[in-house]
């Protein structure tokens, strides 16, 4: 049998990071400030896991500008859904695995 | 529970993100019941404007363009009344829950219900201006009706069932004619009543 640790993704494996992909692929599109509002946590935090998602091809980020203040919005890639359906079932996989060990 | 393995958390507080990501969930049942109540009231007050039973037709009393205008402004009212109620306690539920009332989830709440509500209410207004009073109550209950089956994915699940029962009694209320009140009365207050006292009972209490 295949080890389902080794399914699980490691951009993934940290919990903002997974956060983030679950409400993007939730939505068509999440904004900065709302994400951070939803999550709980701090501008410098979400920016640093972001920035992580991005280099990955995970997400992809538009920019543009409303009353000419900036505004950053997020959308999932088809990369970062199949990566973070992949890391899903991963999970399930051990979850099943612990329940049928114990 | 503490021995329920970490992944299986993981998964479980993943789907409530998800749910929470997409849904307005601050909307109150309570003012769901107070909007039911306003509803029958203002149907009551509606009904008392009626001639005495038994001297007018329901096709005499489309023809009555005052009273019928009158009919108008007490339903404008209960609307008004029942946003308003809707806006403040669920400004007050979201606050409760360290939310904010005009977010993401909100503002495409507030583009679905819109859509349909807007040409619905225009597309009255335009029958009435033409005369056509007798089609007001059905056309009230269906344009509801599909606003909210359209905005239910930004709401509680329940709220499609709701959408359903209110398209069902429009095209009800459109096959039996001249009960155009008694079908307004059931569609904006009683099922208001039940679902939002279900719904305090289920997720506020």
């Amino acid at each position: 049998m295949k080890n389902p640790f080794e399914a699980l993704d490691k951009t993934l494996e940290h919990s903002v990071r997974l956060q983030i992909m679950s409400v993007l692929v939730a939505n068509e599109s999440y904004d900065f400030s709302a994400l951070r509002d939803l999550l709980g946590v701090t501008d410098g935090n979400l920016a640093t896991h972001i920035r992580a998602l991005e280099r990955e091809k995970y997400i992809v980020v538009t920019k543009s500008f409303v009353d000419r203040k900036p505004h950053t919005r997020y959308k999932a890639a088809e990369r970062g859904r199949q990566a973070f359906r992949k890391h899903l079932d991963a999970m399930a996989a051990l979850v099943r695995m612990q329940k049928t060990n114990s | 529970m503490s021995d329920q393995p970490a992944f299986e958390r993981d998964l479980a507080s993943i789907r409530n993100l998800m749910d929470r990501s997409v849904k307005f969930l601050s909307l109150s049942g309570l003012s769901g019941v107070l909007a039911g109540t306003y509803a029958l009231g203002g149907a009551y007050y509606a009904s008392t404007l009626l001639p005495e039973p038994g001297t007018y037709t329901a096709e005499g009393i489309l023809q009555d363009r005052g009273l019928i205008l009158h009919w108008l402004v007490v339903a404008v009212i209960v609307l008004v009344a029942s946003l308003l109620t809707g806006f403040i306690m669920s400004a007050r539920n979201a606050k409760k829950s360290g939310m904010t009332l005009w977010n993401e989830t909100s503002r495409r709440l507030f583009v679905n219900l819109s859509v349909p509500l807007v040409a619905g209410g225009i597309f009255i207004l335009a029958m009435v201006a033409r005369g056509h009073y007798g089609i007001i109550a059905e056309s009230c209950l269906l344009f509801y009706g599909l606003a909210l089956v359209n905005a239910s994915a930004n709401l509680y699940d329940e709220v499609r069932w709701l959408g359903y029962s209110e398209i069902a009694l429009g095209l009800l209320a459109s096959v039996i004619p001249g009960h155009g009140l008694l079908f307004w009365s059931v569609g904006f207050g009683v099922l208001h009543i039940g679902y939002g006292a279900a719904m305090y009972f289920k997720y506020e209490k």
